[in-house]
């Protein structure tokens, strides 16, 4: 591909500009060409601009578009061209590029006063975002409720799967997860009380600890991460591939068929994986004393039983089906807020773990407050 | 100068010799052959389920087939270099099914995308050459600033073509290019397509099931049956082939009525 580079001669014939051009007037030579045409014409003044294509090798859009300038830029814009060309071609690319109409100019960003709009628009957001999250709560309420009344619109089989999806899948992770955190809890016991001789006490540590707070949230933070943008994203694909709307128009409530299942789910997930998480836990805490405090399981169990109690296990699963709401339902609630553009759709998702880690953590502290009250 | 790295613009723009391709045991296409010639237009149809967009992404360069292999300008496409690749990229535009637009961008930024990769353009020229572009698929020139999801589903197809054509590319793609248009828009994209193939030596590959421009502006219509192309000639030869399926595709009313106005238009043009 050799191109010759792209040149053009001006002639003046009364009222009539005619355009010599020549070589390759494409792509690769316009940034070259740019602006001079139209320079060179501003002081000229003529009504018909003629333009020869005898010695143009090769002509594209971005050619056409820059000698089209040659009609806007004199003095007066002329009132009409022709093309003497043997090809149809350049005619009909010379057509397309005179009727150009050039679209509004990008707008130019106002520091200060884009800050305050951004500001403003944040707030409006915020309040409109708790009116909308209230509001989707008592909607999922009143259906849920209309479900248990009718237990023969509950989709049994969609429950199941998400158990499956959410519960047994996540399994393995929380288990793990939890043996660590166990373990790091019991490591950090052993150091400090064996200073006072009190190693025994890391059994009360990592009892209370895991079974109370940390299996707990560790499950709920996990689940947020996991399943709940797992929500978000699928429910917000399916709204910008149009099958909400799809379902709206046959009649299916989109509540009953998408977010009570999701809920159920989680709800009945949530305290198995949080059982699951606090027995690796424990476990993860008692090899950690076998194996620095040489507290033996036997020990270990003994102690368990009588410093910490069956009644911390409760403490600690009696939250999870709160959470495991939750989650299930503030990833609902954000799928069904996408729009149609991908980008919405990351938003969303992102909102959504923000928001679910947050409330789980939120409503974690209010348990808190509650359980010391009531002096459990 | 036929060395590595020169295309030799003279040779088939693209060429597809004994393409397989299977997904998992069930073969979509086997020993398909299948050349497109430089400045032609041509039509691919096939019935649903035949490979089209397939055999489509294939040839684009999007799926590797399970066998044979596709050539680009007489080069086979696996033995060209990285630098080559990109060079013919760059003379390739497409125009996917649903306009495929990058969605965080304006219809504008969207056009303007394959300019900024590979020109020096000034930004306000590359603005206003997408613009133009924009205008000559006939879109409003206020949508330039829209975002794609502010778009009906025809507009966004005219924004896909836009795009495509950003960089006045030699070969062009177009998959369903009509569908959703309405006539008077699907009849002005088929001019176009006609003018730029005259302006430029555009080379056209479509896949489409708009009769109308099979008829109108199709140099050659290849038909994918049997996971082959068993026949790619004009249209005369086409509907004369015997084959049940072709014999019904072009035997249908909907079929003779798209003809018979082909046939009008192409007179009016030539009195």
């Amino acid at each position: 591909m050799l191109a010759s580079t792209a040149d053009y001669e001006l002639e003046m014939q009364g009222e009539t500009l005619i355009v010599h051009p020549s070589g390759c007037w494409n792509i690769e030579q316009a940034g070259s060409l740019d602006g001079r045409l139209a320079k060179d014409v501003a002081l000229l003044s003529y009504d018909h601009v003629d333009y020869d294509m005898s010695s143009v090798e090769h002509l594209d859009t971005a050619g056409a578009y820059l000698l089209a300038r040659a009609i806007r830029y004199g003095v007066k814009p002329a009132e009409s061209w022709d093309v003497v060309s043997d090809s149809a071609g350049h005619k009909t690319l010379m057509r397309a590029a005179t009727s150009a109409v050039l679209g509004q100019e990008p707008r130019v960003p106002r520091q200060w006063y884009d800050a305050f709009a951004r500001l403003g628009k944040a707030t409006v957001r915020f309040w409109d975002e708790l009116i909308e999250t209230l509001a989707f709560i008592g909607h999922f309420f009143v259906v849920l409720l209309k479900v248990i009344v009718q237990p023969r619109r509950l989709r049994k089989r969609a429950i199941i799967s998400f158990i499956e999806s959410v519960g047994l899948d996540a399994a393995p992770i929380v288990m793990v997860l939890s043996f660590f955190i166990g373990a790091v809890i019991a490591y950090m016991g052993a150091n400090l009380l064996a200073a006072f001789g009190a190693s025994i006490f890391m059994v009360d540590l990592v009892g209370f600890s895991v079974l109370r707070e940390l299996a707990v949230i560790i499950t709920a933070i996990l689940l947020a991460g996991r399943s709940d943008s797992a929500f978000t994203a699928s429910i917000g694909a399916m709204k910008m591939r149009q099958e909400i709307d799809a379902m709206t128009v046959m009649g299916m409530d989109t509540y009953e068929v998408l977010v009570v299942p999701r809920a159920i789910a989680c709800i009945i997930a949530m305290p198995i994986l949080s059982f699951l998480a606090m027995m690796s836990g424990l476990a993860g805490g008692l090899i950690v004393a076998w194996a620095t405090a040489d507290i033996p399981p036997v020990l270990f169990f003994n102690r368990l039983n009588d410093a910490v109690g069956v009644s911390n296990l409760w403490v600690g699963l009696v939250k999870t089906p709160f959470f495991g709401l939750i989650i299930a339902v503030i990833g609902c609630r954000q799928g069904l807020a996408v729009t149609g553009s991908v980008e919405s759709l990351g938003q969303r998702t992102t909102t959504s773990v923000v928001q679910a880690i947050f409330a789980v953590i939120l409503v974690d502290a209010m348990f808190a407050i509650l359980f010391f009250q009531l002096g459990v | 100068m036929s060395g590595p790295n020169i295309l030799d613009m003279s040779a088939p723009p693209m060429r597809a010799v004994g393409i397989k391709t299977q997904f998992g045991p069930n073969v979509i296409h086997e020993n398909l052959d299948f050349t497109v010639n430089h400045g032609e237009i041509v039509g691919l149809v096939g019935g649903s389920g035949t490979g089209k967009s397939v055999l489509l992404n294939t040839m684009l360069g999007l799926k590797e087939p399970e066998g044979g292999y596709v050539e680009y300008f007489g080069q086979n496409r696996d033995e060209l270099t990285a630098d080559m690749r990109g060079q013919i990229n760059k003379e390739m535009g497409v125009l996917f099914q649903g306009g495929a637009l990058f969605s965080s961008m304006t219809v504008r930024e969207n056009v303007m995308v394959p300019m900024r990769e590979s020109t020096n353009l000034s930004l306000s020229l590359m603005r206003e050459l997408a613009d133009m572009k924009i205008n000559m698929v006939g879109l409003p020139p206020e949508s330039a600033v829209l975002y794609p999801s502010d778009l009906s589903g025809g507009m966004k197809k005219r924004a896909g073509l836009a795009r495509a054509l950003a960089l006045d590319p030699k070969l062009l793609f177009l998959d369903e290019p009509t569908a959703g248009l309405d006539p008077v828009g699907a009849n002005a994209f088929d001019e176009l397509i006609l003018g730029l193939r005259e302006a430029m030596g555009l080379t056209v590959l479509m896949v489409t099931h708009d009769l109308d421009s099979l008829y109108l502006i199709c140099d050659r219509i290849a038909v994918l049956v049997d996971k082959h192309i068993a026949i790619a000639d004009s249209l005369e030869a086409v509907t004369q082939y015997d084959h049940p399926w072709v014999k019904e595709y072009f035997g249908g009313p909907r079929s003779r009525a798209a003809m018979n106005a082909g046939k009008i238009a192409v007179s009016g043009q030539k009195e």
